[in-house]
């Protein structure tokens, strides 16, 4: 019933509007506007431009400081803070730019509208002006193609030789973390070996897998450049950190990395932020399926003392999974050190060692 | 018939292998009244005017139908926490339990992404004004074969018919992203849409590079073979040269997309792994090793970037050509333009894996077309100051062609500025695929091109159906779609610089997108009243078609050749010999000239008075 009454009012809607664009047809036909080249209308679209520019400037500039505080993300990277110098930078040269040419179409549409008996000025060309307008554009592109190159070329050079590794694994629909453990050596993965037990794929038999452990969350240090190992099991998915200024594909078959030095933590950012609910995250921003919008996975920022003390709080995934262990043993044959739970004296200096 | 100029032969033969002489001549006498059967002048037609219309009414079809997607998935994003239960009589299964299934809502962002780039802006805006202006403003009876041109019609018609049947059938369409990456694109078993959808996609898309060949083979022949006597390349208006090096790009591009198709169907149905490797997925290893992921990208993009100056390009020839005629003046630098069309095209090519700068491509492969990227930039510049200067001391007619025009050229600034933020590598590792990406690019090539073809459809109008559309609906529809556009896409930057990746289902499950919720409402709402605005377009289309003011030869007192043609110019375009061109197009307000406009067909020897030194000799 409602859908039929809405329905007839959306078809009365319809005869009133085609009523009323023929009724104004036939008073225009009336008024002899209808033939007319240049009439009335032409004023009314010339103060529209201006309206356009002054109100629709304004609001534009009322919502972009309003929102200003909300647009960015705290930044807790050593690079982020150059980017988001060079970002903000940027786009004070491109909004000066705007704002000139945004003007100057505005105002000429206004100021040049249709008058009777005046003509336009027959002006093809003036190489001098187009000469200038080439070579400005050219040199500032020049300048912010040397500053984005400066950057990204240090952003993407080798991580420092003293870096804390991890690896993180994304799958659908969530992420897998690994740390070398002590020996500071991630063991070799095969997606084969993949099961829903041995998630990352771990190779046992391989001496450097056996005291890497897995963790539900990243733990990092504060001040220390962190070198971040990405593959991907499935599909595309991408680690995307904005507090960090991080981004970086996670590709099946091809593992990619991403290094970083983190310069808050957890807990400052909380203070800073006045949030005590506040995490590091981490989202997936690569479309990879169902649950693409879900796929998220907390990072923590300690102090370089809490980080160690976490580190060797961590458990093996081969001391965890023995059953696993002792068949990867009886398939190679071969003899494998039985590694005992580290102990956590052992694994202390260690995991100092790396920072 | 003027059968003694070489041009006018040869145009005449390439009619005649297609049509029965007499049924011609019977055009070219009574050009309004055709003996032709139904079948063969609307349906089946090889006239390219016809063709054109046929590219224009099936793009319509194709952009309400990319709007409505757009609209239902702004539905989600705008209320993430609602019930949709009344949209379940339209989507059936897809609503469950009173929410949108999330695979659905990828479904719903890809199919928008290929119907507006591929299905609208490439073949319903190119293929209509291509197939309309190029014949008619270079001075030819028809394209070099109307033949070729039928089929590259009927073949985007097939290929529309399949990707319209993938939306309905019960594994959903395709779901991947427009870009399809393997390896979701590849595997059924990571999305539904990656199974029966995807191929279907795949077969209408390789079907539509066909029909974009057929079509771009027959641009690039006639602009080269069939201009008139006294159309040097040099006179060219600026639509033909920015027509021309389009259909120069598709030809380039379109051919690798093919072949990362193909690939793609090998890697999907045959077991090769040319894009697959180390992958386990729903508790299997696949067998695949080897393959590259990153290997598609390029592929893919050496097509798509080149893509987004193929819809663009035709709007700014269009919209120089239609503001140099509203606002009486000769478009400012002719030469820089073409210049400057020549350079985006040829830098077109090199800037494709600056959408890969995160990828894990090698770094120094992304500082190299960095700079590559940014050099674009200095083109683009160089055209919209030529706008702004062909603006200056004009003498502006507000039509409603030229104020879509105007709004092009404002979108174009304030989408392509921000490209100079994205194509900074070290900026872009933050931007990249959130939205303010998609910010950027709905400016400057998604509204700018829409903006191009509203310009087009407005003023050629006359020429296509010899009648006006209502100008004053134009006003209303304009500025409301212009505000609309604004109302969308500015306040979209602020929810990408804060990071908001794009194709999220919802962002509630994240802390640090959780500030937004106000404003991607407000982007919602506008989005939606933005698409019912496009009705009033509708209504003014077809119902002027049928009912508007009949037009008069010249409405616009333009310049160039179209308009010497009759208001309903039959299959031959001219009754009589084609006209002889003798002046560049732009001959607005000379001074001397009695009217503010000469028409390119009037020799030099009848305009004494206004004649420039140089032209005297050529009296």
């Amino acid at each position: 019933m409602t859908v039929l009454g809405i329905l007839l009012v959306l078809v009365l809607l319809l005869v009133v509007f085609g009523l009323l664009f023929r009724l104004q047809i036939l008073t225009s036909i009336f008024s002899g506007s209808f033939v007319r080249d240049v009439g009335m209308s032409n004023r009314v679209n010339g103060i529209l431009m201006i309206l356009f520019l002054v109100l629709g400037g304004a609001a534009f500039a009322w919502s972009f400081i309003d929102s200003f505080d909300k647009m960015n993300p705290p930044i807790a990277s050593v690079h982020g803070h150059a980017t988001e110098r060079m970002f903000w930078t940027t786009m004070i040269i491109l909004g000066i730019v705007f704002v000139i040419t945004q003007v100057a179409l505005f105002v000429y549409s206004y100021k040049y509208q249709h008058k009777e008996g005046r003509r336009a000025f027959f002006f093809p060309h003036n190489n001098k002006i187009e000469i200038i307008w080439t070579l400005i554009p050219a040199i500032v592109m020049a300048g912010l193609v040397f500053a984005g190159w400066k950057e990204w070329s240090k952003i993407t050079g080798p991580a420092p030789k003293d870096s804390v590794v991890l690896e993180v694994m994304g799958k659908q629909f969530n992420w897998l973390v690994r740390y070398p453990g002590r020996d500071q050596k991630l063991g070799v993965v095969n997606y084969r070996l993949i099961d829903a037990t041995n998630e990352f794929g771990f190779d046992l038999n391989d001496n450097a897998s056996l005291d890497d452990f897995v963790a539900g969350e990243i733990h990092v240090p504060k001040g220390h450049p962190v070198l971040l190992k990405i593959r991907s099991r499935d599909v595309l998915h991408a680690v995307y950190m904005p507090h960090f200024r991080v981004q970086m594909y996670a590709v099946p078959g091809m593992p990619t990395k991403f290094w970083f030095t983190p310069t808050k933590t957890t807990d400052e950012m909380r203070a800073q932020l006045g949030n005590p609910a506040f995490n590091y995250e981490l989202a997936c921003n690569q479309i990879c399926g169902r649950g693409h919008f879900a796929m998220k996975l907390a990072i923590i920022v300690d102090e370089p003392d809490d980080y160690v003390a976490w580190f060797a709080k961590q458990q093996s995934f081969s001391s965890q999974n023995p059953d696993l262990l002792a068949t990867f043993k009886q398939k190679s044959g071969n003899l494998v050190a039985p590694v005992a739970a580290p102990a956590a004296a052992a694994v202390v200096p260690a995991a100092k060692a790396s920072l | 018939m003027a059968a003694n100029l070489p041009t006018q032969s040869q145009v005449q033969g390439g009619i005649g292998v297609t049509e029965p002489h007499t049924e011609h001549d019977e055009h070219l006498h009574h050009d309004e009244h055709h003996e032709q059967s139904f079948l063969e002048k609307y349906v089946f037609s090889t006239d390219h005017k016809v063709i054109a219309k046929q590219f224009l009414i099936t793009g319509i079809f194709w952009a309400i139908l990319g709007g409505t997607l757009s609209s239902l998935f702004r539905l989600q994003l705008g209320w993430p926490e609602s019930t949709f239960e009344w949209l379940s009589p339209f989507l059936g299964k897809w609503i469950e339990a009173g929410k949108l299934n999330p695979e659905f809502y990828l479904a719903l962002v890809t199919m928008h992404g290929t119907i507006m780039v591929f299905f609208v802006l490439t073949a319903g805006l190119s293929g209509t004004f291509s197939n309309f202006l190029i014949p008619l403003q270079i001075g030819a009876r028809d394209m070099a074969s109307g033949f070729m041109n039928m089929l590259s019609y009927w073949f985007f018609f097939v290929s529309s018919v399949i990707m319209f049947i993938s939306l309905f059938i019960e594994t959903g369409p395709a779901s991947a992203g427009w870009t399809i990456y393997p390896p979701l694109s590849a595997l059924p078993q990571a999305i539904p849409g990656s199974g029966l959808g995807q191929t279907l996609w795949l077969v209408s898309m390789a079907l539509f590079i066909a029909s974009q060949l057929l079509g771009g083979v027959n641009y690039i022949t006639t602009v080269i073979n069939l201009r008139t006597r006294g159309m040097s390349m040099s006179k060219l208006p600026l639509t033909i040269w920015s027509f021309f090096l389009t259909a120069i790009l598709g030809l380039l591009s379109f051919p690798v997309l093919l072949s990362a198709a193909l690939l793609l169907i090998f890697d999907r149905s045959f077991g090769t792994s040319f894009f697959l490797s180390d992958i386990y997925i729903a508790g299997q290893a696949l067998h695949n090793v080897g393959g590259s992921p990153v290997l598609f990208q390029h592929l893919f993009w050496f097509l798509g970037h080149p893509e987004v100056y193929i819809v663009i390009m035709p709007a700014m020839g269009m919209v120089s050509e239609i503001l140099a005629t509203n606002a009486r003046k000769p478009i400012f630098g002719y030469r820089a333009m073409i210049g400057s069309l020549l350079g985006i095209s040829l830098l077109s090519f090199v800037v494709w894996a600056h959408h890969m700068f995160v990828t894990g491509m090698n770094p120094f492969l992304g500082s190299v077309f960095m700079f590559l990227t940014l050099i674009i930039a200095v083109p683009s510049a160089v055209k919209t100051f030529n706008w702004l200067a062909t603006l200056w001391r004009g003498n502006i007619r507000f039509t409603a062609a030229m104020l879509f025009s105007i709004g092009f050229v404002s979108l174009f600034i304030s989408g392509g500025l921000t490209g100079i933020v994205l194509g900074n590598a070290a900026l872009d590792i933050q931007m990249h695929n959130t939205y303010f990406v998609v910010a950027h690019f709905h400016l400057v090539m998604g509204s700018s091109a829409f903006f191009g073809l509203f310009a087009g459809v407005y003023h050629w109008f006359p020429k296509m159906f010899g009648r006006m559309m209502d100008e004053k609906l134009g006003y209303v529809h304009f500025w409301l779609t212009f505000l609309g556009v604004y109302l969308v896409f500015l306040p979209m930057h602020y929810v990408g610089i804060a990071g908001f990746p794009r194709r999220y289902y919802a962002w509630t499950g994240f802390d640090m997108f959780s500030q937004f919720a106000d404003l991607n409402r407000f982007i919602s709402i506008a989005a939606i009243l933005a698409f019912f605005a496009q009705f009033i377009f509708l209504f003014n289309f077809f119902y002027s078609i049928f009912r508007g003011r009949r037009a008069t030869q010249n409405p616009w007192n333009s310049t160039t050749l179209e308009w010497t043609a009759p208001i309903h110019p039959g299959h031959g375009n001219w009754p009589g010999a084609i006209p002889a061109v003798y002046r560049w197009p732009y001959d607005y307000s000379k001074p001397g000239a009695a009217e503010d406009f000469i028409p390119q067909n009037i020799p030099y020897s009848q305009t004494q008075s206004s004649n420039l030194p140089y032209e005297r000799e050529m009296e």
